[in-house]
């Protein structure tokens, strides 16, 4: 206990005086932290795109909710089946009511050539045709601005994120579909989620207007409960009339940006450990520097009985002390620079973009600090083990 | 504790060899030495004869090649490097020749340093503290940082910081080197006081002959081997 206590004061003051004439060392000591905070950010922002794409995506989902497809497709621009089926689908068990029938919108999903207004290049906006039911099936559908749209007229709405993101979606203007312009007539949420970064109309007037005929692409039903799925799912697998795809909303959604998360993780993997490469090897160079500079004072101290750990230990503090600044910096300028920032990106599976904000959370920030005490760690090691090992008596005639 | 011989030191046989690439430096050879406690001992030699190498087989920093060192019935040259570290804290004071304070401690702070490696709580540790700096006359400069103090004042604080232990023995390498005449001779005051009055046993190296005189025996040094030995 008191052998304890005695390291415990050992190895704060050797670490105090450490840390106390960092000040003297302070051009390579800020070196090393900005080099690490520079890691950070790029890491929590990068990632903060992943997080980001993934909240919208939870957020586009009831788990109540369910999507019918044709068979083999994976998602609505490859699916499709005749109004028939849809009916079908709509009767099956385990679908949610209200007065007017069954909570199931059979709708139709198509993309329309639009400006992005941030870089003014051409996108894919997805448009997509709905159904009745459909605002029941979206439980937070709401009009922020302007009005429905009224059924059977060339009229849109348009959902918030892609108001924003894309030029001339402002409500009284107009876009062309097919040949015609359709009058913008509302601004539409959903309390976040990919359906923001849609428009939307009346199926059966898109129908025509694409030429498509009597035909869907999905089916999406609100069903009784979470529960209900296997009941809904059995009963669709199993009829012969009809050769369709049933799946949650959730894992639809999961699916779509499985692909595109996966990849902004790994390239943000990739960037943050090679840029981490590089910032370990800056506090290397700092901490070995900081070892010569502090050469006499370890040499006296161990000269007077100091053990080896306590200055070992106070080595890596210092090293990690730099880089938990450097992390924390570079957390904080991730977060004020990138945290709700709005874009829009690609949506692999549709060709259609899918607006989003950076998410900057509080868990990607403990990765990003955590990552800076590795690099920290890391670079601190090698000039601790050199410090410990330091022959006392060499050490204190070099001075 | 000494001997039945009353020797506190004893160095026998002792070689010292560095290696420097694939060169040996043969720095001490078969050197023989006995200190009694209560000794104020001066080593003097030219440059280079290995006079702060034996200092520091005695502080025990360093092992010797060959030969043995005892040190109050111990024979530190058989210690490992962690046990060499607790005899230091427990049994050497060291004085060095430019001082080797902490910039950023004040005097006090610096006198406390090894004290920190006892079990001494922060009350007694401050009380050591201050009956060291008053040995050393300082005790109204303790919370001056070492740029603050003067050399002579910063090598008191230095002798402060080897006694506050109450070490068996005390080392100083050239412990005026750097110091003027009169500077110079406060320290050796200082010395002196702390061998007669209270029976410390020092070893000092030393270029200058007014210091060496200061001491009760000296001895010379050339090439790794004693060569004189006589009494003050
Ligand atoms: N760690 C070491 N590695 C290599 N050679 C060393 C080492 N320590 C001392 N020497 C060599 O040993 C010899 C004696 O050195 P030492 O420091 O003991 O001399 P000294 O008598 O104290 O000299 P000075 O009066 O200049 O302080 C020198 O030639 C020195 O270069
Ligand atoms: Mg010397």
């Amino acid at each position: 206990m008191v052998a304890a206590m005695n390291w415990l004061a050992q190895v704060i003051a050797v670490t105090s005086f450490g840390i106390r004439t960092l000040p003297e060392r302070r051009g390579a000591a800020a070196a090393a932290a900005f080099g690490i905070a520079g890691v950070v950010a790029v890491m929590v922002s990068v990632l903060s795109i992943a997080h980001g794409v993934n909240q919208t995506m939870d957020k586009s989902v009831s788990s109540r909710n369910a999507m019918v497809l044709r068979s083999g497709s994976d998602t609505e621009m490859t699916s499709g089946f005749s109004n028939d089926t849809a009916k079908i689908v709509a009767e099956a068990p385990g679908i949610a009511r209200n007065e007017f029938g069954p909570l199931a919108s059979p709708e139709l999903f198509v993309v329309i050539d639009l400006i992005k207004s941030s870089s003014n290049s051409d996108a894919n906006v997805p448009l997509r045709g709905i159904a009745q039911a459909a605002y029941e099936v979206r439980e937070n559908f709401q009009i922020v601005e302007g009005r429905k749209f009224e059924w059977g007229r060339n009229e849109v709405i348009v959902g918030s994120a892609a108001s924003r993101e894309f030029s001339g979606l402002d409500v009284g203007k107009s876009i062309l579909v097919g040949s015609e312009p359709w009058n913008i007539v509302g601004v539409f949420s959903t309390g976040g989620g990919v359906a923001e970064g849609e428009i939307w109309t009346d199926a059966s007037v898109l129908q025509p207007a694409f030429r498509r005929g009597n035909f869907y692409q999905s089916v999406i039903v609100r069903l009784n409960s979470e529960d209900s799925f296997t009941e809904f799912k059995d009963s669709l697998t199993a009829d012969p009339r009809v050769n369709v795809k049933v799946i949650r909303e959730s894992e639809y959604y999961a699916g779509q940006t499985a692909i595109l998360t996966a990849v902004i993780t790994g390239l943000g993997s990739l960037i943050a450990v090679i840029m981490g490469l590089g910032a370990v090897f800056g506090a290397l160079n700092t901490m070995y520097a900081t070892v010569s500079a502090r050469t006499r004072e370890i040499a006296t101290l161990r000269a007077l009985g100091f053990k080896t750990s306590p200055v070992l230990i106070s080595i890596l503090m210092e090293s990690l002390l730099l880089a938990l600044i450097g992390g924390t910096l570079g957390g904080a300028l991730a977060y004020f620079a990138f945290d709700g920032f709005e874009a829009a990106t690609l949506n692999w599976s549709s060709f259609s973009q899918i607006a989003f904000s950076f998410r900057v959370s509080g868990s990607l920030l403990i990765q990003g600090i955590a990552f800076a005490a590795l690099i920290g760690i890391l670079g601190g090691l090698f000039p601790a083990i050199r410090a410990a090992r330091l022959p006392v008596a060499t050490a204190l005639r070099e001075l | 504790m000494a001997d039945a011989n009353g020797n506190l030191v004893e160095v026998t046989g002792v070689d010292k060899v560095f290696h420097r690439g694939s060169e040996d430096i043969h720095v001490l050879g078969g050197l023989c030495l006995k200190i009694p406690e209560g000794e104020f001992l001066a080593l003097m030699g030219p440059s280079g004869s290995g006079k702060s190498t034996l200092l520091n087989l005695l502080a025990g920093l360093d092992r010797p090649t060959e030969g043995s060192v005892t040190i109050s019935g111990e024979r530190i040259d058989q210690l490992s490097e962690r046990r060499l570290a607790g005899w230091r804290a427990r049994h050497v004071g060291l004085v060095f020749q430019f001082y080797n304070l902490m910039p950023t401690l004040n005097a006090a702070r610096n006198v406390e340093l090894p004290l920190l490696l006892t079990h001494l709580s922060r009350t007694e540790r401050k009380k050591h503290v201050e009956v060291a700096l008053s040995v050393v006359g300082l005790n109204h400069r303790h919370g001056h940082y070492p740029r603050q103090l003067s050399g002579g004042e910063q090598q008191r604080v230095g002798i402060a910081r080897a006694i506050v232990t109450d070490p068996t023995l005390l080392l100083c390498d050239e412990p005026t080197g750097d110091l003027d005449r009169k500077s110079s001779d406060e320290i050796l005051d200082l010395l002196q006081a702390l061998n007669q009055d209270q029976g410390k046993t020092i070893i000092m190296v030393t270029h200058d002959n007014d210091a060496a005189k200061r001491a009760s025996r000296i001895v010379h040094m050339n090439k790794g081997k004693l060569t004189t030995d006589a009494a003050a």
